[in-house]
């Protein structure tokens, strides 16, 4: 025991001390933690953009979890749920996580700074009945739109539809170019719900009855789900995509884009700087418009928010951090070498330079930038719908079901409606 | 500190000594900490009372993280809507288990309300039929012939049981390699001169691969507990045996198998249980599809409960207690099985 005395002491003399000498440094230091997902390369530079907000403000600092997408989808709600989550957060899902938003407001130094650069964006985070609330910015402002293998398309001989051509010419096209290269994935389709909607509204599709309470499966968008079930028939698409999974997983094409599997691939712009990186110089990529149909050739908007959260301790330092990134200069920044379309006002009304963005994906920046001119307001409204999600999901499940061949396309349809009306009939239950 | 096993064994003065005595210190100041608590508790409550005061972590852990969340399922299995705290979900009763079984017919999924959980259902039996019968007979065979006196068995013995040290996502993702459209196993079909295989488009193939790939992984364990059994079968039955000239089926059927009954029971019980519980390995196998064609029922509760914008943990709880009690009348069936071999 005479042995183990001095040990003991010894620890708990080092304990005390480096409480005590830890211990201001420590109450002055305040922690925010960050969740992340990325597309690209904007994790990095967010690591750098907070690198320097601490070195200017050495009494916040920001813990980046960078984490994977899915875990925003769906661990983040229940985080949040229970009041363990993040300070702030980058999310998709504005409207579903909105009732957990935090109104900046009476934290930020200049909110009318925010509602003239973010203001038509604000209403997609605010919770339902709000007008007012500032609870974030966009990180990015998103458009749905094709990219194309220029390449397979001059081995093939076959000339490219041009700018208003329709989504049936660009089927008929991709599936010459197909056959004559021997590309397994004539067109590619994220199985996404959101990627689905830049079909159904260039189809006419119009989401909302009289009442403003939704109305999913109309004319327009039965002729965009026959397209989809008529292309996985003829082999325009491959079941790989949206008959190869179950229920609301996402499953993109990225991979075999990058390796010269697909003609056509519907995604969108963030997809711009992985392609950069990924296909390099392996073959000539391109952006096109969105095909067009009845209803137009309108793009889904999108995009990531940082949101911040009411369950966080430390709102002024979160307002404080969200000043800092949505200033002009650092959002500027953050977007030039994330290759992103900015989601602000100003920055989108003076343009861009993106220094270090190759040729391919400069193009494409810029045809991205003008589709996002040309979104109709219906896009807006859908993606700013609070319930959109159960919708998109709705109907990947269920075409999804269909395209496989285990229920016909009628059933589909019947199912999409039920479904999106016991969830919204569930989230409203009191 | 010298009287301790470890200690007496080393060499006065060595480092190994020194170190050892460190390492000891821990356990022996805890120990001197809780003797004298201890020996009061004892006088207090009298030593056959002292054998409860020792079981209680074990309840404590059990109580926390076995019946308290089991209770808190059932609870949210009774309510609805869309909050995730209990006190602010509103109570409806059987709603959720109501809605479940609102059915045409429990044979056809598309006549069932909630579908995607009868298809589940449906899968998850069709899944547990063929990977148990399947697992059973290839954990029996290859007991069979490890028992045998044969060269470098203790090498396959390990290979056998390799797979099952494995994590089920590394398991389901070497196999994904293995079967995707460039994987190893089209790559091998186009070298033979054939025609390329989407095994996850077609919901036969899929299911099929979805019963291999769980057979290969968790065969190695199975195989052990027969092995067990076959290593405690007396040596002397098979010498009579073999004295009477006995054929090899004959001993196979007449003394191997009726005496590895026993360990089958376990095998066969512990096999469905686990294949009704299935959910890693397929999911990121093939994610539940073509379609639903691989859709079991704990990736259901985890879509209903998770995955949708709206997360229904009412319904996903309903779920999950109709499977819980599915897999208590299995535990039951093992217990059964298991006082029979006492028997």
């Amino acid at each position: 025991m005479r042995a183990i005395t001095p040990v003991i002491a010894s620890l708990a003399l080092s304990l005390l001390s480096a409480s005590v000498l830890g211990g201001p440094a420590a109450a002055e230091t305040t922690t925010l933690r960050m969740a992340w997902y990325s597309d690209g390369n904007e994790g990095e530079v967010m690591a750098d953009l907070l690198k320097r907000f601490h070195e200017q403000n050495q009494d916040i600092d920001v813990v980046l979890d960078q984490v994977p997408y899915k875990a925003v989808n769906e661990n983040l709600p229940v985080q949040l749920a229970s009041g363990q989550g993040p300070d702030i957060a980058r999310v998709v899902d504005m409207g579903g996580l909105s009732r957990f938003a935090l109104d900046m407001r009476p934290f930020l130094k200049d909110p009318g700074y925010w509602e003239a650069n973010f203001g038509p964006f604000l209403e997609w985070m605010r919770p339902a009945g709000d007008t007012q609330a500032i609870p974030g910015f966009m990180t990015q402002l998103t458009v749905t739109g094709p990219f194309v293998n220029k390449t397979l398309f001059e081995q093939a001989g076959v000339a490219m539809p041009g700018e208003k051509a329709t989504w049936e010419d660009w089927a008929k096209a991709v599936k010459e170019v197909a056959g004559k290269v021997q590309a397994p994935f004539p067109l590619a389709l994220d199985r996404s719900g959101h990627r689905f909607y830049a079909l159904a509204v260039s189809q006419g599709t119009k989401v909302f009855a009289a009442n403003g309470e939704p109305d999913v499966v109309d004319d327009g968008f039965k002729r965009a789900a026959q397209l989809v079930y008529d292309w996985h028939k003829s082999g325009v698409m491959s079941k790989e995509l949206w008959g190869s999974v179950s229920g609301t997983a996402y499953r993109g094409a990225n991979d075999e884009f990058k390796n010269a599997q697909v003609v056509m691939y519907l995604s969108g712009s963030w997809q711009i700087a992985q392609f950069a990186k990924t296909v390099d110089n392996a073959f000539d990529w391109v952006a096109v418009p969105n095909p067009c149909g009845p209803g137009g050739c309108s793009s889904m908007p999108g995009g990531g928010a940082l949101m911040a959260f009411k369950s966080t301790q430390h709102p002024k330092e979160v307002a404080r951090l969200m000043d800092y990134l949505a200033s002009e200069p650092v959002l500027a920044e953050f977007c030039a070498r994330s290759l992103f379309v900015p989601g602000h006002l100003g920055l989108a009304k003076k343009g861009l330079d993106y220094p270090t963005a190759s040729p391919e994906a400069a193009a494409a920046l810029k045809i991205f930038t003008a589709s996002a001119a040309q979104v109709s307001p219906l896009a807006y409204r859908i993606q700013g719908y609070i319930n959109s999600r159960i919708i998109f999901n709705a109907v990947i499940s269920r075409l999804g079901q269909a395209v496989s061949g285990e229920t016909s396309l009628e059933d589909a349809e019947k199912r999409i409606t039920a479904d999106v009306a016991q969830q919204i009939a569930e989230r409203n239950k009191k | 500190m010298s009287d301790t096993p470890s200690a007496a064994r080393l060499q006065p003065g060595s480092a190994a000594t020194a170190l050892a005595r460190v390492a000891v210190l821990p356990v022996d100041l805890a120990l001197r900490l809780f003797d004298p608590p201890m020996r009061w508790l004892q006088r207090a409550i009298g030593v056959r009372r002292m054998a409860y005061v020792f079981l209680l972590p074990n309840f404590a852990f059990f109580g926390l993280f076995v019946f308290l969340p089991i209770g808190i399922n059932i609870v949210f299995s009774v309510t609805g809507g869309a909050a995730l705290f209990p006190s602010e979900r509103p109570y409806v009763g059987s709603n959720q288990f109501a809605y479940l079984f609102d059915c045409g017919s429990f044979l056809d999924p598309a006549s069932c309300r909630e579908d995607h959980f009868w298809r589940g259902v449906a899968n998850t039996a069709k899944f547990v039929v063929f990977q148990v019968t399947a697992m059973v007979l290839f954990s029996l065979i290859t007991a069979l012939v490890l028992n045998m006196k044969i060269r470098g068995r203790g090498f396959f013995r390990a290979v056998f049981f390799f797979p099952v040290l494995l994590s089920p996502v590394v398991v389901a993702l070497i196999w994904k390699w293995i079967l995707q459209r460039d994987g190893l196993l089209n790559a091998a079909i186009t070298t033979l001169g054939g025609q390329k295989i989407l095994f996850f488009v077609d919901p036969s193939w899929a299911m099929f691969w979805a019963v291999f790939v769980s057979v290969w992984a968790h065969m190695g364990f199975y195989t052990l507990i027969l092995l067990a059994g076959l290593q405690a079968i007396p040596a002397d039955l098979y010498e009579a045996a073999e004295m009477d000239a006995t054929p090899r089926w004959r001993v196979l059927t007449r003394i191997t198998l009726p005496l590895l009954w026993p360990n089958m029971i376990v095998v066969i019980v512990l096999a469905l249980i686990k294949g009704a519980q299935t959910f890693d390995e397929v999911f990121v196998l093939t994610g539940g599809g073509p379609g639903t064609a691989t859709l079991m029922v704990v990736q259901y509760i985890y879509e209903t409960g998770f995955a949708s914008q709206v997360q229904n943990f009412g319904l996903a709880a309903a779920a999950s207690v109709v499977l819980g009690l599915v897999l208590f009348i299995l535990t039951l069936l093992q217990f059964a099985a298991a006082r029979r071999k006492e028997i």
